[in-house]
C-alpha cells in the first residue's frame, strides 16, 4: 500500500521543513527575498492594470476641468513658495541660535516615495511590501510615513528591489510615544485588535497621566529608530489597568492602514 | 496517462501560485469581511483527492514557501499544516465521494479551519508574537466558512481547466468488435 514514491514524498517534505526552519535568520531572509522575486512580474502587471483606468480617466477629463486644476495648483504652488521662504528664514535663525548655544545642528529629513505592492496574506501579521529596496538605499529599521506624513511603521527587511514594512499595531513594531499635553506623558504603542486597523494601544502610561480624548500623540524619539515629533494619532479613550498601577489608552491613528497606496520612507 | 497526471499537477501548482499572489494583492476580502481568505488548503484537498502523494508534497512545499515568502511567517512553517491535511485526505480518499458537492464542502471547510489553526499553534509554540485577539476568532470563522464555500467552485474550475487544456479523457464505448454477432444469410 505504501509505495517507495510515497516514502520519498514524505521524506522530501520533512527534509525541506527541517532545513528551512533551522536556517539562520539572515539566510532565511535572503531565501525569502529570492523566492519573493518570482512574484515581481505579477506585481508589475497588477500595478499596470490598476493604472490603466486612471490613465483612461485622465484622457477623458474635459479641457475646462484640466485648466481649473492647473489654476488651483499654481495658486497652491505660490502659497507653498511663500511658506518655504518663511521656513527657510526660521531654519537659518534656528541654526544661528543652535550655533550660539553650541547645540548640534539638526539634519533635515530626506524622504523617498514608495508604492505599496502587496499586503501580508496572513491575518496574524500586519505588514506590507513596498517597491523600493537596497538599490535605492533602504536599510532595516528606517521609519515609514503615510502620504500625509504620519507614522505607519518601520522597514523590517530589505531586498534589492523591494522591502517589507512592519506596520504600527503589529506586535513587532513598538514605538515610544509622547502625548502632547502639559505633562508630556510617555508610553509605548503596542498591538491593536486584529479586526480594527484604525486603533492601537498606548501602554505603560503613568497612573496619574493627564490624558484627554483627542490629544495628539507623536513619537518621543526614544529608542533610536523613530525621530522625535512624527505624528501618530489622537487619544480615543483611556482606562487604568493592573489595579491602577498604570494607564492604558487607545489611539485613533492618523493614517488609514487599510488603504495604503503610497508611503514615504524617511532617512533621518 | 502519466503525462496527463503531470499536467494536472502543474495546473494545481499554477493555481496555488496565483492564489498566494491574489491573497497578497486583493484587499477586498479584508475590507468586507475583516479577514483574508486562504485558498491553499482548498487546493490541497483537490490535490489529495485527484493526484498522487508527490503532487501533494510538491504543493505543500511550494505553496507553503510561496505563502511564507510574502508573509512574515518563518520560512517553511506553512508546509507542515498543508502536508498534514493533504496526507490525511489522500489516505482516506477511497472512502470519500469526491464528486459530491457536499463532500467537497465539508472537506474544504475542515481543511480551511485546520491549516491556519495549526500554523498559529506552531508559531506560538516557537515563541512568535502574533497579532491575536477576540477578532482573530471572527477571522478564523471567515477563513473556514469562505474556504469551505469556495471548495466546490475551485474543484469545478481546476477540472474545467484540466479538460480544456489537458489531454481529453478516453471514453470507452460498450461496443466491442470482437463480440459482434455476424449473422449469415437467411
Amino acid at each position: 500500500m505504501f509505495k517507495n514514491i510515497n516514502y520519498l514524498a514524505l521524506g522530501a517534505v520533512l527534509l525541506v521543513v527541517v532545513v528551512l526552519l533551522s536556517l539562520p535568520t539572515r539566510a532565511t531572509a535572503r531565501l525569502k527575498l529570492a523566492a519573493g522575486s518570482w512574484f515581481l512580474p505579477l506585481f508589475g502587471l497588477s500595478s499596470a492594470a490598476h493604472q490603466l483606468p486612471v490613465d483612461l480617466a485622465d484622457n477623458l477629463l474635459p479641457r475646462r476641468e484640466l485648466l481649473r486644476e492647473i489654476y488651483e495648483l499654481r495658486h497652491a504652488n505660490d502659497q507653498f513658495k511663500s511658506q518655504a521662504l518663511q521656513t527657510e528664514a526660521i531654519r537659518r535663525e534656528n541654526d544661528q541660535l543652535r550655533a550660539l548655544f553650541g547645540w548640534e545642528r539638526q539634519r533635515p529629513w530626506r524622504l523617498q516615495l514608495a508604492n505599496v505592492i502587496m499586503r501580508d496574506p496572513a491575518n496574524w501579521w500586519r505588514t506590507v511590501r513596498i517597491d523600493r529596496g537596497s538599490l535605492q538605499g533602504l536599510t532595516n529599521n528606517l521609519p515609514v510615513l503615510s502620504a500625509d506624513g504620519s507614522l505607519i511603521g518601520r522597514i523590517a527587511s530589505v531586498g534589492r528591489y523591494d522591502a517589507q514594512v512592519v506596520l504600527i499595531g503589529d506586535r513587532n513594531c513598538r514605538v515610544s510615544a509622547l502625548v502632547e499635553n502639559s505633562a508630556r506623558d510617555m508610553g509605548v504603542v503596542t498591538a491593536s485588535d486584529p479586526l480594527d486597523t484604525s486603533l492601537v494601544e498606548l501602554a505603560y502610561l503613568a497612573s496619574n497621566a493627564s490624558l484627554k480624548p483627542s490629544q495628539a500623540v507623536v513619537t518621543s524619539g526614544l529608542g533610536g529608530v523613530f525621530p522625535k515629533g512624527i505624528p501618530i494619532g489622537r487619544i480615543a479613550d483611556f482606562q487604568p489597568v493592573e489595579y491602577g498601577l498604570y494607564t492604558e489608552a487607545r489611539i485613533k491613528l492618523d493614517a488609514d492602514l487599510g488603504s495604503l497606496e503610497q508611503v514615504w520612507v524617511l532617512f533621518p | 496517462m502519466k503525462a496527463m497526471n503531470f499536467f494536472k499537477s502543474i495546473l494545481v501548482l499554477a493555481f496555488a501560485f496565483l492564489a498566494v499572489f491574489g491573497e497578497a494583492t486583493l484587499s477586498a476580502p479584508r475590507a468586507w469581511l475583516g479577514a483574508q481568505v486562504d485558498l491553499l488548503p482548498v487546493l490541497m484537498v483537490y490535490a489529495a483527492l485527484n493526484t498522487g502523494l508527490p503532487t501533494v508534497a510538491a504543493l505543500a512545499i511550494l505553496g507553503g514557501v510561496w505563502f511564507d515568502t510574502l508573509s512574515a511567517n518563518p520560512l517553511g512553517l506553512s508546509i507542515l499544516p498543508l502536508f498534514l491535511v493533504g496526507w490525511l485526505v489522500h489516505f482516506r480518499r477511497d472512502l470519500i465521494l469526491r464528486d459530491l458537492t457536499f463532500a467537497q464542502l465539508v472537506l474544504g471547510t475542515a481543511a480551511s479551519g485546520v491549516v491556519p489553526l495549526l500554523a498559529v499553534l506552531l508559531m506560538l509554540s516557537g515563541g512568535k508574537e502574533l497579532l491575536l485577539g477576540w477578532g482573530s476568532l471572527w477571522q478564523w470563522l471567515v477563513m473556514t466558512a469562505v474556504g469551505g464555500a469556495a471548495t466546490p467552485f475551485v474543484f469545478r474550475l481546476v477540472d474545467w481547466f484540466n479538460r480544456r487544456l489537458g489531454y481529453a479523457e478516453r471514453v470507452e464505448t460498450s461496443f466491442r468488435p470482437d463480440r459482434e454477432i455476424h449473422r449469415g444469410r437467411l
